[in-house]
């Protein structure tokens, strides 16, 4: 309509600079193959953007900081507004610091915009991670983003570390000791690890300048470097979609990345970035000029390290102090080791490694885009709740002095409940998961079976009072029923027809075991024999059901006698064995 | 009731099948109908959607332009307060600017734009059989070429060039980055016999006639801000004395001697990972470190009462000298803070 035969100079203008760009670019198929690329809709898909919206939040204010930060370590005396600091020596970081919050305008909120930025940052990875883990969304093809995902996680906490680090004020001090104290600790080349981050002994004069290094080009960069390749998977993979009618593993349904997502996610960047700088506006945020400057005898009570870091204090508060032992006139720290290394070593292994140890266990070699919901996965729910349980136990028990002066308790009545806590909290979690999640499926069943109650009662001639049952429509039951139910994975016996003991057996067996931990306890979904035989002994059920939206096409959503369902995207125990 | 017979009679029909003619499987019902929205067919409605959309913009403008005045207006100034104020300003400024434009594109393109679903095939990840067999010809072409699989000593001197280049970068910053990879200063502090117990930060040496009992002293070694790395020093040396009366006091035999009339000296450096041990409970004489709450009873030569750390508090032997200032008798007899390896070596 818009297309008239004189162009205006608007319009040659955007011809004239594609035509220009395109011979030098060939970037005329990319628009054409990726501008109108469809992606899935839900709310949340926007928790892995929040992570990307708030880490371009980060580097935007972190590029700010570093025009007025100094990093260094030399002392020197304090001259400037804050009257509380006046004279004090410090080392020019925290001097930085400080001109950043009272001379710099504008600095304070650059300042607040990037730690609320970074505190957003990880607690959207967290959460990010926790909808790709708990809908399956990891499964073949993208177990390898996943493993990128992971690494990004790990670098979030580094690049949180290294800057909380930088301004070296009283309290990031402490957490560099206790980082000192917690790499003396390794076996043989604790020492020397120590040396090696301080450059000699702590605190030294090298560590500031380093973390920056560390914080501003070498952890950044990577970051950068893999969410290109996160994104690039996201693309190449084509985005994960929930389950729901007209939706399959061989398509993807949502809207055009142009306009829909450009407005959409570019907009949620600006919201993303908006909301943090209302929280750097209106909520204070590690006051350096209240702590004052690094010193290695003063420390306040009740500090607390950004949340991201709390299970590592926190496990470290649980560990009881006689695990420490000398061997052959050698100091074995295990009350540090095992809440600083092998604890958060476990869970970490457990995350990265998730997704294999699933397929391991299914024997499952198809692409997955339909993701699971997470009640028809009890085994993955109830893994992750437990896994999740165990890390905010010691999140709390990384507060757990202020539980004390807030709730008046006790702390070592504390301690002791978390000591007990970690080990009985993730098994529970995962029992009563995993019940919940087979329940809700029962419930799944029931309600494709029998319909929704609608609250009427009819009186039948011979006496007999029935409450009627309106069947679901043809979308409802599909989301309830599109799901696969995997079975544990049967295995060829140990011995062949000639009574010979086959190779392999042992594996084998162990897989066994392990498909049958996650799936022998199942819910499967209705099937439609099973429906219509509910409807030959429950037919009253629905007698007088006079509801307008009552089923229109229950034979096509049955499939009649056709057979609908493609072979190949059948599982049949005995074909995934192999 | 149309629509009703017609399920009803779908489930008699399917009651009466034999269950074998039955699929295994649902099939799906396909795309659910598509909603319009209020805009889409009352012309009013989406005006006043693009009347939203554009106040919002207009909102954003506004913004910037107040985040403006405010940078002019209002300096951070030299309290807290003022501070808190000039970024309360700016920071609401900058959030509407920003705010505006996110809402202002997130409601343009739920209110207004073209919301129809579409769909889109996938492919399999995998490549064609015969894309595959032409990527293993193609490697194998290349390995031909380079003949890298006849040339057994070309491909040892390769692989030895390119194992070992890293070493001319690695090394040097192995070296380096250590210091002097001296370790041993883990074993000492400045402290030495004769050296006066000072307060920290002032420096002034303590005489024990002003100890009072009950009371805690944060110490430092006198003349600790001439050292060469007074913060290094300071790391190791810091020391909490307190005075209990001698009736408290329970001392091992070998260290009798190395309190004074019921003044003792403890390293403040936590041998769990080295936090500061600064909380002292005058009734029960425990030290807490608030950072892991590992407690020590300083009346029973700091022993572990409670927490993660497993050693006492190393002890510094003290003493007096002619005027009566504290003094140290000699340096720790074992290395302060955290554990390590080697640490009884």
């Amino acid at each position: 309509m818009t297309t008239t035969a004189t162009p205006t100079p608007v319009e040659k203008l955007a011809a004239g600079t594609a035509d220009y760009l395109d011979q030098r670019t060939g970037i005329g198929t990319f628009v054409k193959t990726f501008a109108r690329k469809i992606f899935p809709d839900h709310w949340s898909f926007l928790l892995g953007e929040i992570a990307l919206f708030s880490f371009i939040t980060i580097l935007i204010s972190g590029v700010f900081l570093t025009l007025f930060f100094v990093p260094s370590m030399n002392e020197v005396h304090y001259d400037g507004p804050w009257e509380a600091m006046q004279g004090v020596q410090m080392s020019e970081a925290f001097a930085s610091t400080l001109r950043l919050s009272f001379e710099v305008r504008g600095g304070l909120l650059m300042r607040q915009i990037h730690h609320w930025a970074a505190l957003i940052f990880m607690a959207a990875i967290v959460t990010h991670m926790m909808r790709v883990f708990f809908t399956g969304a990891f499964r073949k093809p993208r177990e390898v983003n996943w493993v990128v995902g992971f690494l990004l996680m790990i670098l979030g906490l580094a690049a949180g570390f290294s800057g909380y680090s930088l301004p070296d004020d009283v309290l990031s001090g402490n957490g560099l000791r206790i980082t000192d104290g917690v790499v003396r600790s390794i076996p043989i080349i604790g020492s020397y690890t120590s040396y090696f981050l301080f450059g000699g002994e702590f605190p030294g004069t090298d560590l500031i300048p380093r973390l920056f290094t560390v914080h501003i080009l070498l952890v950044p960069g990577i970051i950068l470097a893999l969410i290109g390749l996160h994104l690039f998977f996201v693309v190449l993979h084509k985005h994960t979609q929930y389950p729901g009618s007209g939706r399959s593993d061989k398509n993807v349904v949502g809207y055009p990345l142009f306009p829909i997502y450009v407005a959409k996610a570019g907009g949620y960047f600006f919201t993303v970035f908006g909301v943090i700088v209302l929280m750097a506006a209106t909520m204070s945020i590690n006051p350096v000029w209240n702590y004052g400057p690094y010193d290695p005898s003063p420390v306040s009570a009740g500090a607390q390290p950004d949340w991201y870091m709390l299970f590592l204090e926190g496990s470290l508060r649980l560990m009881p102090g006689f695990t420490e032992f000398v061997v052959l006139g050698f100091t074995v720290s295990l009350n540090v080791l095992i809440p600083a290394m092998v604890v958060p070593g476990i869970l970490f292994t457990l995350l990265a490694a998730y997704p294999f140890i699933e397929a391991f266990a299914t024997g499952d070699k198809r692409e997955h885009h339909v993701l699971d919901r997470p009640r028809n996965r009890p085994f993955r729910t109830a893994f992750g709740v437990s896994l999740l349980t165990a890390f905010f136990i010691l999140v709390l028990a990384g507060s757990n002095d202020l539980i004390a002066t807030h709730f008046h308790l006790s702390i070592n009545d504390i301690t002791w409940v978390f000591r007990v806590l970690i080990f009985v909290g993730p098994w529970f979690a995962f029992w009563v998961t995993k019940r919940i999640c087979l329940g809700l499926q029962r419930k799944d069943r029931e309600l494709v079976l029998h319909g929704h109650e609608t609250g009427r009662i009819v009186r039948f001639a011979n006496g007999e009072y029935i409450e009627v049952h309106k069947p679901l429509d043809a979308h409802e039951r599909w989301l309830r029923v599109q799901h696969d139910a995997i079975r544990p994975l049967e295995i060829e016996p140990a011995e062949d027809s000639r009574g010979v003991r086959r190779k392999g057996y042992a594996l084998d067996r162990m897989r066994q075991r392990l498909s049958q931990t996650f799936y022998e306890d199942r819910i499967e979904p209705v099937t439609p024999a099973e429906l219509a035989a509910s409807h030959s002994h429950g037919e009253h059920d629905a007698v007088g059901a006079a509801d307008e939206h009552a089923p229109a096409a229950l034979a096509g959503a049955v499939g009649g006698r056709q057979h609908l369902v493609d072979p190949q995207d059948e599982t049949t125990p005995d074909g995934r064995n192999r | 009731m149309t629509n009703h017979d017609t399920g009803h009679e779908a489930g008699n029909e399917l009651a009466t099948q034999a269950p074998g003619a039955l699929p295994d499987k649902f099939a799906d019902p396909g795309h659910p109908e598509h909603h319009d929205r209020l805009g889409d067919n009352d012309p009013k409605a989406n005006k006043k959607a693009e009347r939203q959309v554009v106040v919002l913009f207009a909102v954003s403008v506004l913004a910037t332009l107040g985040f403006l005045v405010a940078y002019f207006t209002l300096p951070p100034g030299e309290t807290p307060e003022s501070m808190l104020r000039s970024n309360l300003a700016l920071g609401l400024g900058l959030a509407l600017s920003l705010l505006g434009i996110g809402l202002a594109a997130v409601h343009w393109a739920k209110a207004l734009m073209n919301d129809h679903e579409k769909s889109e095939e996938r492919h399999v990840q995998r490549s064609s059989d015969e894309n595959r067999a032409g990527a293993v010809a193609a490697l194998k072409d290349g390995a031909e070429d380079s003949a890298i699989g006849r040339r057994g000593v070309l491909q040892g001197a390769m692989i030895s060039a390119l194992a070992l280049f890293p070493l001319a970068i690695v090394v040097p910053i192995v070296g380096n980055v250590g210091g002097d990879w001296n370790v041993s200063k883990f074993r000492h502090t400045m402290w030495k016999k004769g050296t006066k117990l000072a307060t920290d930060p002032t420096g002034r040496p303590i005489k024990a006639a002003d100890v009072t009992i009950g009371s805690v002293f944060h110490v430092i070694p006198e003349g600790l801000e001439e050292a060469e790395h007074p913060l290094d020093e300071k790391a190791k040396a810091v020391v909490l004395l307190v005075r209990l009366d001698p009736a408290d006091l329970n001392e091992a035999e070998d260290r009798k001697g190395w309190s004074y009339d019921g003044i003792v000296a403890y390293s403040k450096i936590c041998t769990h990972v080295g936090c500061p041990v600064a909380l002292y409970e005058q009734q029960t004489h425990h030290l807490l470190c608030p950072c892991h709450q590992s407690t020590f009873d300083v009346a029973n030569g700091a022993r572990v009462v409670f927490g993660p750390a497993k050693r006492p508090l190393p002890q510094l032997p003290i003493t007096i000298d002619d005027e009566g200032y504290l003094i140290a008798q000699s340096d720790f007899n074992e290395p302060v803070g955290p554990s390590y390896w080697e640490r009884l070596k």
